[in-house]
Parts: structure tokens; C-alpha cells; sequence
């Protein structure tokens, strides 16, 4: 049966992704934030995942405003990196796991989620860069990926408890796969940050650590911080964290945390890296 | 399972952070061609379009003069204001060359070196910017202790 091994939370701010594309890595601006992604890095080298379940939101990317799914999952063979309107990233094409995303599509839908099915889409930073930070810059991803994405955007966006518990049908759905995979799922976006308005720029460390602290602790506190609790005190993009909540019910009850990483700037955004593994 | 939420409850709170658009069904509705348009600037030959002559381009959509204002002195502000979102926005500076922060930067007091300046010493804080209502309340007990 497939396996849920691990939960990793991160960032996925376009701007890493500038920096792994142009080689600025290792300067001062950038270092600090690529050097704790390195663990992650080794560990994942070590893991072999087979497939990543990747939590992220298309940022007007694939999605425009004709259609606003609430939660799509992408149930295609392979995925192009997006024109976003400066030329499409120089990242290698993603490539689906058909057979398992079908399988979690169909699980989900029989367990009170109505998913949508997305054959063919390109794929933005919001997932590509979280496969840049945790790889590099390989010729070709080392695991096949299957996109799930969430409306973050356009309110109301789901709730934390409704991520939460979409996670744990989830878990249901990969446990029941028959075919021997290692499964990881990443949640990516966040941390605080606020990229509109006067009140742009905002970023509150405090909070994001004591998210992080929760998110590291047994139970599911975090499932019922409101909408209004992100955007006061992360900015208004900072409701993206509703999507490691995804990640997170995934892992059950209890989890040993593996790594952690926080920095803060790149760009508007707070980054915030998180590996977390399931205890049962 | 979490009690139903209360809708009036729930938008109300949304339009109580200060100097923030939230992105609601309202705006979202209001802004549709503004946003589309931004859209649409995710092709090249569109981009090129554009650039060669943005006020053609933009009499192609079912935009308000005021939008189309807004749109060409790149009043990001006023955008917001007109139910335009950033994500869409950002296919207009990304086809002028500007970066995500320079833009965002053009949204705040700040020029872009101050704004940048700001983020390196840890951002904007929260304290004095969560709700409108409590600094309004605040403002309001500050100035009866003057009278007092």
C-alpha cells in the first residue's frame, strides 16, 4: 500500500525561484535563506520520495476568473511551468502521477469533498519553486507530483477545519492505494506577508513561530484559527498558511518534528520551512 | 465540526484592516474585465499589443474610463479600490519590468529604497495596523485623557 512518510511546509515566493534561475543562491542577500533548505535538501536525497501531494494555490496563472475551484486536484500525466508574464521558469516540465491522483480524486469525492479534476494546466512558482528549493536544479524532478490546489485568492477562501480535515481524507485516500509509494505532501505558501494597499509589507514573526510551534504539537488547535486572525496579524496573503493546515491534518494526531527553518526577508514575505513526520 | 458562520458577521470583519483590499465576491465582481485584462498580458503577443499602444489595447475591454485611467498611471491603489486583485495586477508590472516589491512599494508612502529598507529591518509591524475599529477607539481615548 502507499505510504504517507512526511509533511514539509515552505514558502514558495516567485523571487527564490529568480534566485535558483539566475545562480544567486550563495550571496548575501539569498544565502541565509537557501542555507535552510539544505537539510531538507539531503533528506529528501536519502527519502527517495516516489510522489509528492503538492498544496499550493495558482496565482492567476492557470486559473483566471472565469472558474475559482475551491479545491482542484490535478489528475493530468505532466504539467508545464506557466508564463507568468516574464517567459515560462527554465525548469524541467512536471511530471503527474495519473493513477495515484485519480485514486485520491475518487476518495475524496466519496468522502464529502467535491473536488475538481483538472486534466491539463500549467503550473506556477507556487509549485515550482517549492520543487526548486527542495531539489535544486536537477535535469529532471526526481518524484512525480500531484498538483492540489487551493483557492486562496478569492473570499471566502476555505476554512482552516475544512484544510484540516480535507488533509485527513487525504491520508485516507494515499493509505488506500494499492500500490507500494512513498508519499510525501508538502503545504506551501506563507508566511505573513501582505503584497497590496497601504498596509503592504507587513510581517509578523512572532505569530508564524507560534503557528510553526503548533504545528509541531500534538491535536489540532490550528484547525479552528479564523480568517480574520491571518489577516490581521500575518497581512492579507498570508491566509496561504490555510494551506499547510492541509498538509498537516494529513500527518494525524501526532507528529516528531524533523526541521525547521525561518528568515525573514525575501522580498514582502516572511520564509518559513517545516518537516514534519508522522508518528503512529 | 465549527457552528455555521454568520456571512454578515464574517464580510464585515474583512473591511476592518487597515489600508487592505480584501479580495471579496463584491470586488471580485466589480473588478472582472479589470482583472481579465491583467490576464490577458500572460501572452507575449498580447503583451506586445499592449506595449505598442496600451490605450487601444485597453478600448478592446469592457473597462470604465476610470479603470482605464487607473490602468495607464499604473494607480495601484485605485486599482484595488475598483475590485482589481494583485495576482491579476502583476501581469501589468511584470510586463513594464517592475519587480513584485518594487510594485507593492508604490502602494505605501514609501519610495521603493525606504520600502526595501523596511522589509530587511523585519517588515512592517502589526501593532497599530490589525483593525481600523480599535484604532479608531484608541485615537478616541487619546484625545478625551487631552481633554481631561
Amino acid at each position: 500500500m502507499a505510504r504517507l512518510t512526511a509533511g514539509v511546509g515552505s514558502s514558495h515566493v516567485p523571487l527564490l525561484g529568480v534566485a535558483v534561475d539566475q545562480g544567486k543562491t550563495g550571496d548575501d542577500y539569498f544565502g541565509p535563506i537557501f542555507a535552510g533548505y539544505e537539510w531538507t535538501r539531503a533528506w529528501e536525497e536519502a527519502e527517495k520520495p516516489d510522489v509528492v501531494i503538492l498544496v499550493y494555490n495558482d496565482h492567476a496563472s492557470a486559473f483566471d476568473m472565469k472558474i475559482v475551484p475551491t479545491f482542484a486536484i490535478g489528475c493530468g500525466e505532466h504539467y508545464k511551468p506557466a508564463d507568468e508574464g516574464w517567459g515560462p521558469r527554465k525548469v524541467p516540465d512536471v511530471e503527474g502521477h495519473a493513477d495515484l491522483a485519480w485514486h485520491i480524486a475518487q476518495s475524496l469525492i466519496l468522502d464529502d469533498f467535491d473536488m475538481t479534476i483538472i486534466n491539463e494546466m500549467d503550473v506556477d512558482h507556487g509549485l515550482t519553486v517549492p520543487l526548486s528549493m527542495m531539489f535544486g536544479t536537477p535535469e529532471k524532478w526526481p518524484v512525480k507530483v500531484v498538483p492540489l490546489a487551493v483557492n486562496v485568492v478569492t473570499y471566502p477562501v476555505p476554512s482552516g477545519n475544512r484544510c484540516w480535515a480535507l488533509g485527513e481524507a487525504i491520508a485516507r485516500a494515499v493509505a488506500s492505494f494499492p500500490e507500494d509509494l512513498n508519499v510525501q505532501i508538502w503545504g506551501t505558501g506563507g508566511m505573513s506577508h501582505q503584497l497590496q494597499g497601504p498596509r503592504a509589507g507587513l510581517l509578523n514573526r512572532e505569530w508564524d513561530n507560534k503557528f510553526l510551534d503548533t504545528l509541531e504539537r500534538e491535536g489540532d488547535d490550528a484547525r479552528h484559527i479564523p480568517h480574520i486572525e491571518y489577516l490581521r496579524e500575518t497581512g492579507s496573503e498570508g491566509i496561504e498558511m490555510v494551506m499547510w493546515l492541509i498538509m498537516r491534518g494529513a500527518l494525524g494526531p501526532k507528529v516528531k518534528p524533523l526541521h525547521r527553518h525561518y528568515h525573514i526577508p525575501c522580498s514582502n514575505t516572511a520564509i518559513g520551512h517545516i518537516v514534519l513526520e508522522p508518528v503512529t | 465540526m465549527t457552528a455555521p458562520t454568520d456571512i454578515h458577521a464574517y464580510l464585515a470583519e474583512l473591511e476592518d484592516i487597515p489600508g487592505t483590499r480584501v479580495f471579496t465576491a463584491a470586488r471580485a465582481r466589480k473588478g472582472y474585465h479589470i482583472n481579465q485584462f491583467a490576464m490577458s498580458l500572460m501572452k507575449g503577443d498580447n503583451r506586445e499589443r499592449f506595449k505598442a499602444d496600451q490605450r487601444a489595447y485597453l478600448d478592446e475591454w469592457p473597462i470604465s474610463e476610470e479603470a482605464k485611467a487607473a490602468l495607464l498611471a499604473r494607480d495601484y491603489n485605485t486599482l484595488l479600490d475598483m475590485g482589481g486583485n494583485v495576482y491579476f495586477l502583476s501581469k501589468l508590472f511584470s510586463t513594464d519590468g517592475l519587480s513584485f516589491a518594487e510594485a507593492v512599494s508604490t502602494m505605501t508612502d514609501m519610495t521603493f529604497p525606504e520600502y526595501r529598507d523596511m522589509m530587511l529591518a523585519g517588515g512592517r509591524s502589526p501593532i497599530g495596523n490589525r483593525s481600523i475599529k480599535a484604532n479608531l477607539a484608541a485615537e478616541g481615548a487619546e484625545a478625551n485623557k487631552g481633554n481631561n
